[in-house]
């Protein structure tokens, strides 16, 4: 079998006495898209957090490459790091710097290509993603739209082995949405990346993802391929998929 | 088996609790200004960063500064004459003033005005920051948030403080040279003499150290705060960026005048 890429073995995430994550075990496989599903408030993007290293949990372990990132020493992690990219639900863009600078912060601080091969590298990425002349703009002068795709603009300009998408089409029209979630999968194809993206665009999400996830109470319940999901019979998985637990609600 | 009690409880406990969080609170405070002054000298240098807040946090502040100055110097040519008339030494007001500036006033109330300006808008802006997910954006791109944002910070506050100070004072001996010599008539030469015959070196240099101390206390804390902001108990968002800035301005005050009294101490 295919050693994981990524490998979460029984992780717990407890807030004080608010347990989020309650024992996740998950494999993410190397080069293919993998869609973490679930309601809001399941602890996807908290998941997410973990992967990249920004929350470590209260108990369990997260492996690369069979290498647990919490003993991982100071080169190690950098390494870790510098292959692993994060899109932020809210964009998470530098208010005071330029469209330009944003995307090329992660070039200018980590690594040491000169000024004419970053500015390369990020008017390309401004093309690929039909940016335009925003680069001279601030964050505050695009529309959501344009931000979303500036923030992945700058997750994909270091060319990175995993890219980890929190909720990429969130507060976007479905021409937009669409366009995001076929730039994924594209890019994933083109460059060949790890992705995992947390999303709730059901069931836009299962064209673009090979592996689906879903969170449901801290727990994994269901994990499997993307054509699985929608013959699954766990209750819980239906109702999500069909929007019963919003219908039920409502009356 | 019975449960053995804790040796405290009620008030002597929560003492005790306290007191175990603000030396927890210090180490970390100690481990923050540790990585702080690393940084600052590690590989590659940040260089324009710190250019850029020197023009931030020295250039932007001068005009307060010697507007500040030039107000403390001419209330203290004022003071000063009224006092020495009565002994009969108005003569001496040029060293009153400057020593004072020198030695006590430029050093402090610099900083001081150095917080309220540059200080407090360093802990909002790091502040936001934080709480808009872009510290975290920083680490996902392997950036180390403490070498990005307090280094800088810190090494402009260090080179520009000790320079404003001696704005100060220079202004401030101007100002008490308008109010005791223009105003009060005390022979401008005088004046000018007993500066330059009272100030020793020690005195300048010890203005100089006070300074440098004052802008560690200031950067520290400043961002500090806003580097933390989102561990503040019992308030989240733009509320907590609020009250950093507040704790940030106060804090740093406070800790100048201490460190102010403990230094002179030594100085003395």
């Amino acid at each position: 079998m295919e050693t994981p890429l990524i490998r979460l073995v029984n992780v717990h995430k407890n807030f004080g006495s608010n347990a989020v994550l309650r024992g996740v075990s998950l494999d993410i496989a190397e080069g293919k898209t993998t869609a973490i599903i679930g309601k809001s408030g399941e602890g996807k993007s908290v998941l997410l957090k973990h992967i990249i290293g920004l929350m470590q949990p209260s108990q369990g372990e997260i492996l690369y490459r069979e290498k647990p990132i919490l003993k991982m020493d100071r080169k190690e992690t950098r390494a870790f790091r510098s292959r692993m990219s994060y899109m932020f639900q809210g964009c998470a863009l530098f208010d005071s710097m330029t469209i330009f600078d944003n995307i090329a912060l992660p070039l200018v601080e980590g690594t040491r290509l000169s000024p004419a091969a970053i500015r390369k590298k990020v008017l390309l990425r401004l093309e690929q993603l039909d940016l335009g002349d925003v680069g001279r703009l601030y964050p505050s002068q695009i529309s959501g739209g344009m931000m979303k795709r500036v923030a992945m603009a700058r997750a994909l300009v270091t060319d990175p082995e995993v890219v980890l998408f929190d909720e990429p089409t969130t507060g976007l029209d479905p021409i937009r949405k669409n366009a995001v979630h076929a730039m994924i999968a594209d890019y994933q194809r083109q460059f060949g990346f790890t992705a995992l993206v947390v999303s709730h665009e059901i069931p836009d999400i299962f064209h673009i993802a090979q592996n689906i996830i879903m969170l449901d109470e801290g727990l994994i319940v269901f994990s499997g391929v993307s054509e699985e999901i929608q013959a699954c019979q766990i209750p819980e998985v239906r109702r999500f998929i069909r929007g019963e637990n919003h219908l039920k609600s409502i009356d | 088996m019975t449960q053995e009690s804790p040796p405290f409880t009620g008030m002597p406990a929560a003492l005790g609790a306290l007191v175990l969080e603000r030396i927890r609170l210090a180490g970390h405070f100690a481990l923050f200004l540790g990585a702080g002054f690393f940084h600052i000298f590690s590989w590659p240098l940040q260089a324009r960063k710190i250019l850029q807040q020197i023009y931030f946090i020295g250039a932007k502040s001068l005009l307060v500064i010697c507007l500040t100055g030039l107000f403390t110097g001419m209330v203290l040519g004022l003071q000063g004459y009224y006092t020495l008339i009565k002994f009969g030494s108005e003569g001496y007001l040029g060293s009153a003033v400057a020593l004072t500036l020198i030695r006590e006033l430029g050093p402090v109330l610099t900083a001081i005005m150095v917080t309220a300006r540059a200080g407090s808008a360093m802990t909002a802006e790091i502040g936001i920051l934080r709480i808009s997910e872009q510290i975290d954006a920083l680490k996902t791109m392997n950036i180390q948030p403490i070498r990005f944002l307090f280094s800088p910070r810190l090494a402009a506050a260090i080179i520009s403080i000790p320079l404003l100070a001696s704005f100060f004072n220079v202004v401030g001996i101007i100002g008490g040279y308008l109010t005791g010599s223009k105003l009060l008539g005390i022979n401008p030469g005088v004046y000018f003499a007993r500066v330059e015959s009272s100030i020793l070196l020690s005195d300048v240099t010890g203005g100089l150290l006070k300074s440098l101390v004052f802008a560690v206390v200031v950067a520290s804390v400043c961002c500090y705060q806003g580097y933390y902001t989102h561990r503040r108990k019992g308030s989240f968002g733009s509320k907590s960026v609020g009250l950093s800035t507040t704790s940030a301005v106060v804090q740093s005050s406070v800790l100048i005048l201490i460190t102010d009294y403990i230094l002179t101490s030594f100085l003395l």
